[in-house]
């Protein structure tokens, strides 16, 4: 009987975010530009010891001005979307629960691209607008998927993707009525990218990240209990509506942001959970945190290898996750449910 | 033949102690989605009382508000008149965590989403002793252990719940259940899926934890002669309406179990006055149903 404990806790976290920055310098290194690894270390101690007039102007618009933004938004955008997954599948009950395949990111990208047809100048709109259409969408796929009161998982996958066909047909319609010039920047972002210069610099994204993470970890112990049945949970002493009512904002908010800065990156809320649990067992005061930076290594990575591997085309970064995500997402799929 | 009385006086075998549990009058009507519409179905006032020690089988037919009636008592449901009192206290008005270090619930059926260790599994029922994150002390620790002690299922520790037996998943479950520290246990059909064997040692189990750890014990079941055999009371429901309560000695009798299940029953009584139930071949005497107004 091994409970868990702070010190392991710590010792997990550390050691992902640990990774998590050896992913960060090696996709600093990475690019249509290489840069040496002696260049990108001193150039990096010279940020630590706060001596940036010394970099080359060159490097700093390539590595500081161009790269690192974007890998901080991949940072973000991962951990938001796998916490969100996390969430959702423990709030649906359902393994193969995601923003993506529920329809949820399809959800708050129509309400993005409401904001930008309907109060483009609005800097506060779009995220708010994704959020929403993440909220409402949550929630009538949640009711699409109850049979006779209880949440019934195909019913429920079904009703997603039917969902997310929907509002694509919404998104597609609403794209007609955009000049062409916004139409191919859209059209980008709704695959998953992350090369829009998104106000990364702006704190308060990572702030709202922070209070959302943090309020969904609050429920994590009982989480934990959730996954064998509100019942269970129930006679277990766990505030239930007040407990899911948290994890359906808290997740609702995640993907509103993941997808107002990078458009709807799939699968990545599926798969780093799972491959979380398989690592550190299912417990959600373990599973949440390292969600969250296994989220962050798998997008800061898979947007590196879709700036490199057919550089200097840069792939959407969507492409790269839904390649490696629908397959997990199939052979889940036949394992998993019953 | 007369028309079934509700027995309210208390039973022969008398347990030790104040009465711990106390059903006054207690009743339940599921809605079907709108106040204007007839209830789908009702639990007429049900009333009983148990003491520490006690174990009290809930029988009936199916469809007869046994698990209703045990939603009741979990404080899960909230009666629509009369009420449910554990020490003095309404079941239904405790927040949910006093309610789960109180009473403790055994479900029918338990479904893991993720696989769990069984000691994982046994350590949830610390939850409701626990704060914020709710990292198991010691202490939580030595309770699992010796509540797994307490059904022999200490070796079945590391083993993940999906791979162990119905029998030893029961107990498991018994175990998560013992961890609570509770003052009332609770079980749905616990025998529901185990052979004849398991459930005659999952009753002794219940008589002994009731008898050791001072518990009252509620099981719903069918099995009669294990209710007989092991129950100081037993608590008869059919459609929604509470028939009798007392000893198995009061309840079971020959005429009154044939009509309640509609099958062709007699009732032998051993040597120690404990009745038995036996099944009749032929066809089913169920023609005419006993007259719920008593």
């Amino acid at each position: 009987m091994k409970p868990l404990t702070p010190k392991r806790l710590a010792w997990i976290c550390g050691t992902l975010g640990g990774a998590l920055l050896l992913v960060m310098a090696i996709s600093l290194k990475f690019g249509a530009t290489p840069v040496s690894l002696t260049e990108l270390l001193v150039n990096l101690w010279r940020v630590a010891v706060g001596t940036i007039a010394e970099i080359p102007s060159e490097h700093q618009m390539f590595v500081f001005e161009l790269r690192l933004p974007r890998i901080l938004l991949g940072v973000l955008v991962g951990a938001a979307l796998s916490v969100a997954g996390a969430g959702f599948q423990a709030l649906l009950r359902n393994p193969l629960a995601d923003p993506y395949v529920l329809g949820v990111s399809s959800g708050a990208a129509l309400g993005a691209i409401l904001s930008l047809i309907l109060a483009a100048n609005r800097p506060l709109a779009m995220p708010l607008a994704a959020f929403a259409g993440a909220a409402v969408t949550i929630a009538a796929v949640y009711f699409l998927g109850r049979r006779s009161g209880e949440i019934d998982s195909y019913t429920l996958l079904l009703g997603g993707i039917i969902t997310a066909s929907f509002l694509s047909g919404v998104i597609m319609f609403l794209m007609t009525t955009l000049s062409g010039r916004d139409l191919r920047g859209i059209a980008f972002w709704l695959m998953g990218d992350l090369s829009s210069p998104a106000p990364v610099a702006a704190g308060w994204l990572f702030a709202v990240l922070g209070l959302a993470i943090g309020a969904i970890y609050t429920t994590a112990a009982d989480l934990n209990l959730l996954l064998s049945g509100e019942q269970e949970a129930m006679h277990l002493g766990v505030d239930v509506p007040r407990v899911k009512l948290v994890v359906y904002l808290g997740a609702s908010v995640l993907t509103g942001l993941a997808v107002s800065v990078s458009g709807a990156i799939g699968y990545v809320g599926l798969l780093v959970p799972h491959v979380m649990r398989m690592l550190f067992g299912s417990d959600y005061r373990v599973l949440i945190p390292t969600s969250a930076l296994g989220g962050a290594i798998v997008i800061v990575a898979a947007d590196t290898l879709a700036r490199t591997i057919v550089s200097p085309t840069q792939l959407p970064v969507g492409a790269m996750t839904a390649i490696a995500g629908a397959p997990t997402f199939l052979y889940l799929l036949r394992r998993r449910l019953p | 033949m007369s028309a079934p009385q509700n027995v309210m006086e208390p039973p022969a075998r008398l347990a030790w102690g104040e009465v711990r549990l106390s059903v006054e009058q207690a009743s339940y009507a599921y809605g079907a989605g709108g106040e204007r519409q007839a209830p789908l179905f009702t639990l007429g006032a049900t009333s009983f009382q148990a003491r520490q020690r006690e174990l009290v089988a809930v029988l009936g037919p199916n469809a007869s508000g046994k698990s209703t009636l045990l939603r009741l008592l979990a404080g899960s449901a909230k009666p629509l008149s009369g009420r449910v009192l554990l020490d003095g206290f309404e079941t239904s008005a405790m927040d949910p965590r006093t309610r789960a270090r109180r009473i403790a619930m055994v479900q029918q059926e338990t479904s893991l989403l993720f696989p769990v260790r069984a000691w994982e599994y046994v350590l949830q029922g610390r939850h409701p002793y626990g704060h914020g994150l709710r990292f198991e002390t010691p202490e939580d620790c030595a309770i699992a252990e010796n509540a797994l002690a307490q059904l022999g299922a200490t070796h079945l520790a590391d083993r993940p719940m999906h791979e162990i037996s119905g029998g030893e998943k029961q107990r498991v479950i018994l175990a998560r259940a013992l961890a609570q520290q509770p003052l009332l246990l609770l079980l749905d059909e616990p025998t529901l899926h185990l052979d004849l064997g398991a459930q005659v040692e999952l009753l002794r189990q219940l008589r002994r934890l009731a008898e050791e750890n001072r518990y009252t014990v509620v099981v719903v079941t069918h099995e009669l002669n294990l209710a007989a055999e092991f129950a100081d009371q037993v608590v008869l429901l059919h459609r929604g309406k509470c028939l009798r309560v007392g000893a198995p000695a009061e309840v079971y009798h020959p005429e009154f179990l044939t009509q309640v299940y509609g099958a062709d029953l007699e009732v032998e009584t051993s040597s120690r006055g404990i009745p038995r139930v036996i099944v009749r071949g032929g066809p089913r005497g169920g023609g005419e149903l006993p007259r719920m107004e008593s």
